[in-house]
């Protein structure tokens, strides 16, 4: 029966012992990528104060391998949207987006990213949640949310993050 | 200078203005061709000196849109309110105080981009939160299907 | 090799123009969603336009279908920093168009909050301004002994930030059992730690050499531009609310309305420093005296405010707060107008940068202290 394979990933066939190197090789991989995710610097409204005091001493998200945040997109691993996003501000969002290099990750935090939050109502100029706009991986809750609630879905996206598979992708039969 | 003593200073140095005490502050309703001069005068003499505009507003009545100042002076502590009300809605049309007051410059730039109040003279006509093709969100009758999810 | 020479020796038929840069609404530097055009000679600044309304909600239209027990709750996300003054300004003004006095203790505590929320916005402030100016150390400091103060109000009103405290009639809830003593440690601790904070910038002779002279703002421009607070206060224009029109229990308390006369940069920066000060004295004359009785009034099901306008001043750390009241009988406001400090404040920027280098442009900037969901709304 002929196997269809998809057209352009490396895909290993399984014979005894080969492919264990290459998903120990994703696993290194993943390690790497998830405890050194270097965030942009965006805030808009007030969860970039909560962003902030993440930061800060007493709640550091420098444990985590956010260690620095870079004011450049193009030197950035993720962006944090924290606080509202308007009609103005969206096409700046996709730019910045855009300018991210692969592989690159987004935080929707607080009310106002997910869904417009308290301005969901009778507002005429805010975007009803920050994924209509970039495609988000994790939402965290709030408003705005507490610094723990923000390492618990910062912990979420590391853990979204070593699941990835690059380099020893599971063959597609058909 | 107490309030009583302010609305007969007002009433005989602007002749057609409609002085009288409003629910907190005294008020006095300028006519619309003489709100520029009448503007200056509370500024220049010595007895009001209104140097300091703490808030210009606009706002949107049924059949006319109105622009309210709030004036203080910081020699004499005495507030007033002045007002002053267009011609009508389709074409609203007030002469600018930013010459007299530098910073109603910002302030009427906002009353244009949210109620369409248009200032003459004034320096730099420009529309501050929203896009130029948008509509006057603060008018009773703005409809937006597409941005206001209301309740 | 000659030709090189003359292009470098004669340097003034060499033609130069002006650029202009962004300092875009994703910058690091501007404390928030502000894009400013700055046009360039070289260094020197000679034009800033401020463009804004890249985090405009609509609040002003948003509360005209809100009830009047509503309102406060949205003001918090205007001016983040001093939430509690915002949601006294709008109770406030709503209890003297109902002509309802609030309860004594309910008086106190919103005063008290109303210093320490002071104090959290300074120390914020602080602590940007330093990270502006290249010291990276200011941003730790001051964000640790914000976390005092956040620890106190989330003991009381369950919130850090957002506080959704006093509503008309009162307060929410009354304070909780342990609220005194830990104020009073707090002021203990922080009355020793601020001392400090000052050896790090004022007397550094860097920091003074990019601030001292810098950006001066005369006093007959901070009243043409309506610039309040520590801003105004600096260049001498006496504008302090809490002294021109008390409110709440500032009537029983003595402070000092601290002013400065040079209005340059330098100034700005240590009037905010002495101010805090001040605020941990009002606190203490505060804290002991808080009279028993009830924190709220309780007002009549749907509040409907009688015909009129109404308006209430109050003092946040940025400046002038106003809120203005249009009210047509009904149980939704007919016009409500926040008058927002940060709006003229920014617009006198342009007044005073000309002429400097663009590091001193951040300078300047960095001490007006702005909020910009205060500016556009």
């Amino acid at each position: 029966m002929k196997e269809k394979i998809g057209p352009d990933y490396p895909v290993i066939e399984s014979h005894e012992g080969g492919s264990i190197l290459l998903t120990k090789l994703d696993d290194l991989i993943n390690w790497a990528r998830s405890n050194s995710l270097w965030p942009l610097t965006f805030g808009t409204r007030c969860c970039a104060i909560e962003f902030m005091a993440v930061g800060a001493s007493r709640h550091d998200f420098s444990r985590f391998g956010m260690e620095v945040a870079r004011a450049t997109p193009r030197q950035a691993d993720m962006i944090v949207i924290s606080g509202s996003i308007n009609y103005k501000m969206a096409p700046v969002l996709k730019r910045l987006y855009d300018q991210m290099a692969d592989p690159k990750y987004v935080m929707a935090m607080g009310a106002c990213a997910i869904s417009g939050g308290p301005f969901y109502y009778n507002s005429y100029s805010i975007v009803k949640g920050a994924d209509h706009v970039i495609p988000v991986d994790v939402y965290i809750p709030g408003c705005p949310p507490r610094p723990e609630a923000f390492l618990y879905g910062l912990m979420q996206l590391q853990k979204k993050i070593r699941h990835e598979r690059y380099f020893s992708k599971k063959k597609v039969t058909k | 200078m107490t309030n009583d003593s302010l609305i007969q200073t007002l009433s005989t140095l602007l002749p057609d203005a409609q002085v009288k005490m409003g629910t907190q502050y005294v008020e006095a309703i300028l006519p619309l061709e003489k709100h520029h001069e009448f503007m200056l005068k509370l500024k220049n003499t010595p007895e009001l000196a209104f140097d300091y505009m703490f808030c210009l507003t606009g706002a949107d009545f049924a059949d006319y849109l109105m622009v309210i100042y709030h004036l203080e002076s910081t020699t004499h502590n005495h507030i007033m309110v002045a007002k002053v009300k267009t011609a009508d809605r389709v074409n609203p049309v007030v002469d600018s105080v930013a010459d007299i007051w530098p910073t109603a410059d910002p302030n009427e730039n906002e009353a244009f981009d949210l109620l369409g109040i248009k200032f003459n003279n004034h320096p730099e006509p420009r529309r501050l939160f929203l896009d130029d093709d948008w509509g006057f969100p603060l008018r009773k009758d703005y409809q937006d299907d597409v941005h206001i999810v209301s309740r | 090799m000659e030709e090189i020479r003359e292009i470098m020796l004669s340097s003034d038929d060499i033609k130069t123009d002006d650029y202009l840069v962004n300092m875009g609404p994703q910058h690091p530097s501007t404390h928030g969603v502000l894009r400013l055009l700055v046009k360039l000679e070289g260094e020197i600044v000679l034009n800033v336009q401020p463009h804004i309304g890249y985090i405009h909600s609509g609040i002003e239209k948003m509360t005209e279908s809100l009830a009047y027990h509503q309102i406060p709750h949205l003001t918090d996300r205007m001016d983040y920093l001093s939430a509690h003054m915002n949601n006294e300004a709008v109770s406030m003004c709503v209890e003297k168009a109902l002509q309802v006095e609030v309860p004594e203790r309910a008086k106190y505590i919103r005063t008290i909050f109303n210093e320490l929320q002071r104090i959290a916005s300074h120390q914020l402030w602080w602590c940007a301004f330093g990270m502006d100016m290249g010291a990276l150390t200011t941003f730790f400091y001051g964000l640790r002994d914000r976390e005092d103060i956040l620890d106190i109000f989330e003991e009381t009103c369950g919130a850090r930030l957002t506080l959704n405290y006093s509503l008309p009639g009162g307060v929410q809830f009354d304070i909780h059992p342990n609220f005194q003593r830990d104020v009073k440690a707090f002021i203990k601790k922080f009355r020793a730690k601020l001392p400090e904070y000052e050896r790090l910038l004022t007397g550094n002779v860097i920091f003074r050499e990019r601030t001292k002279g810098v950006g001066i703002l005369t006093k007959e421009d901070a009243i043409a531009y309506g610039v309040t607070g520590p801003s105004g206060r600096a260049s001498g224009f006496s504008c302090d609310v809490r002294k021109k029109e008390p409110y709440g229990a500032y009537p029983y308390v003595k402070f000092n309305e601290i002013m400065g006369t040079d209005g340059d940069t330098f100034t700005r920066y240590h009037l905010r420093i002495l101010e805090m000060y001040e605020s941990m004295n009002i606190i203490e004359q505060l804290i002991d005296n808080i009279p028993e009785g009830d924190y709220a009034v309780k007002l009549k099901g749907v509040t409907k405010l009688p015909e009129g306008e109404y308006y209430q001043r109050v003092e946040t750390g940025r400046g002038d707060f106003g809120v203005y009241i249009i009210s047509d009988g009904k149980k939704n406001p007919y016009r409500m107008k926040f008058r927002s400090p940060g709006f003229s404040n920014l617009f006198a920027i342009n007044n005073i940068a000309k002429g400097w280098k663009i590091a001193d442009l951040v300078a300047i900037m960095g001490t007006f202290d702005l909020v910009i969901p205060d500016i556009d709304r």
